[in-house]
């Protein structure tokens, strides 16, 4: 009997679909994600985490299958943790980004889907590594499904001299839109922001406040337009 | 000589009948149907499943339950495919009992959802087509329900439904339990024999709408005291 040879035809749907982003300014790195992860069609969770700490001063977005990004930063942390204790010195947020690469090379052409930002603060510390072998350093990403709609909004408004209220004002900003355009991206939003102190995390806020908040603000302008064009 | 496919008989239609060579590729999967379901509660957890087991239109067995009991304080429903279902517990069952020579404890629920990520993704090119959710108390004797996808992604979570009835299942526990896109409600926490009779009443409402989904339901109830089960009938049809 021949043994199964090639990629085996799955009954089921892997998890995609996502809009997470990062960008560095003059108070650090901010990276923030939507938390729905969805199953061609069905949510499968709308809690999830797509910001990953990997150290107490890097943090990872994961976007692709679920799966694959959760046990990859989940060896990647391990492999960083090692290299520390041998030589006795953190890895750089580079030198992570170059390991996480040559990690997933031998995985390349198979069905292995990871497209991951990390965000870390030793030395230039925004890095994109996808499980198609590009690694790229840059100071603003988006990525998943919704990410054209991101970069609308990021492209507009960042800039170096940000605030921090600022900066995360306009990466919730981003997610927001992302949300509402994007069928495949909703619910939450995560931000997380790293400096030379470590990785903090603001709390989990539900979109669907903001959406309404919008609507009334909305509601106002409009009553009071009428108002004025009546009056 | 007469061809099978040539001969049509009498007003058949036989000129509009796909008559080249077909090519049916082997499958390793079948899908045997099921729906699993788990509540965590203040101090308790509940893992629930019917007991069907079908493939294609037709059910094999009646009474195949599907939460396998793995420690004194957890229990795991396994629904997909059942010879992947039956083989994972195995290898659970024996990683278990490798952990207890080892360490001489048990392994607590969480250490169990984490072996079982990665036994799960340590075959990502040729996964189990299995959906789990595991139910039992942590170490602080809380709930605890984790859900897994059959590539090994997981999270902590406080109620789930998984299989065949789960699309139709989820919605009514997010509102129900987490008392999701309602306004003006109470959040009263969720007592033992609530959330017993909810189970009770979300697996009737599967069994009615999912064909997959019927002949019996097995409850799990595990508190400090141990598991209790409970089987209740559904519809047989």
């Amino acid at each position: 009997m021949d043994p199964v040879v090639g990629p085996v035809p799955l009954p089921f749907p892997m998890a995609h679909g996502t809009t997470t982003l990062a960008f560095m300014f003059q108070g650090g790195v901010l990276a923030a994600a939507d938390t729905r992860s969805s199953c061609s069609g069905l949510v499968a969770c709308p809690a999830s985490q797509k910001i990953l700490p990997i150290h107490s001063h890097l943090v990872g977005t994961t976007s692709g299958t679920s799966a694959d990004c959760a046990l990859w930063k989940r060896i990647l942390s391990r492999e960083l943790r090692l290299y520390q204790l041998r030589y006795g010195r953190r890895l750089s947020t580079r030198g992570a980004a170059k390991l996480l690469s040559h990690m997933l090379h031998p995985f390349k052409g198979t069905e292995l889907c990871v497209a991951a930002t990390l965000c870390g603060f030793s030395g230039p510390s925004l890095f994109y590594v996808c499980s198609d072998g590009t690694r790229l350093e840059g100071s603003l990403f988006s990525v998943g499904s919704g990410s054209p709609y991101a970069y609308s909004i990021l492209d507009q408004g960042v800039r170096w001299g940000l605030t921090v209220e600022e900066a995360t004002s306009i990466a919730r900003e981003a997610v927001y839109r992302a949300t509402h355009r994007d069928a495949y991206s909703g619910n939450f939003v995560d931000v997380y922001h790293v400096t030379s102190k470590g990785w903090t995390r603001r709390t989990r806020e539900d979109l669907k406040e903001e959406y309404y908040r919008e609507k009334e603000k909305r509601r106002l302008e409009r009553e009071t337009r009428g108002t004025a064009l009546s009056g | 000589m007469l061809s099978a496919q040539g001969f049509g008989g009498p007003g058949k239609m036989k000129e509009y009948h796909y008559a080249g060579a077909v090519e049916h590729k082997f499958s390793p999967y079948a899908f045997n149907g099921g729906t699993v379901l788990a509540v965590a509660g203040e101090d308790f957890a509940i893992v629930a499943s019917d007991t069907r087991l079908s493939e294609g239109y037709s059910i094999h067995s009646r009474d195949s339950p599907k939460c396998y009991k793995l420690t004194d304080t957890t229990v795991i429903g396994c629904s997909g495919f059942h010879g992947d279902c039956l083989t994972l517990t195995k290898i659970i069952d024996a990683r278990l009992k490798m952990y207890k020579h080892s360490n001489n404890k048990t392994m607590t629920s969480g250490a169990i959802a984490a072996m079982l990520s990665t036994i799960l993704y340590s075959r990502r090119f040729f996964p189990y087509y299995v959906y789990n959710i595991i139910g039992g108390l942590d170490e602080e004797g809380k709930g605890a329900v984790y859900s897994f996808d059959p590539v090994g992604s997981y999270q902590r979570d406080t109620y789930k439904a998984g299989g065949s009835a789960s699309a139709m299942l989820q919605p009514l526990l997010d509102n129900q339990i987490g008392f999701k896109n309602m306004e003006g409600v109470q959040h009263l926490p969720l007592t033992q024999e609530k959330a017993v009779q909810l189970v009770k009443d979300v697996f009737i409402s599967a069994a009615e709408r999912d064909v997959y989904t019927g002949d019996a339901l097995r409850v799990c109830v595990i508190t400090k005291d141990g598991i209790n089960e409970q089987t209740i009938p559904l519809r047989k049809d």
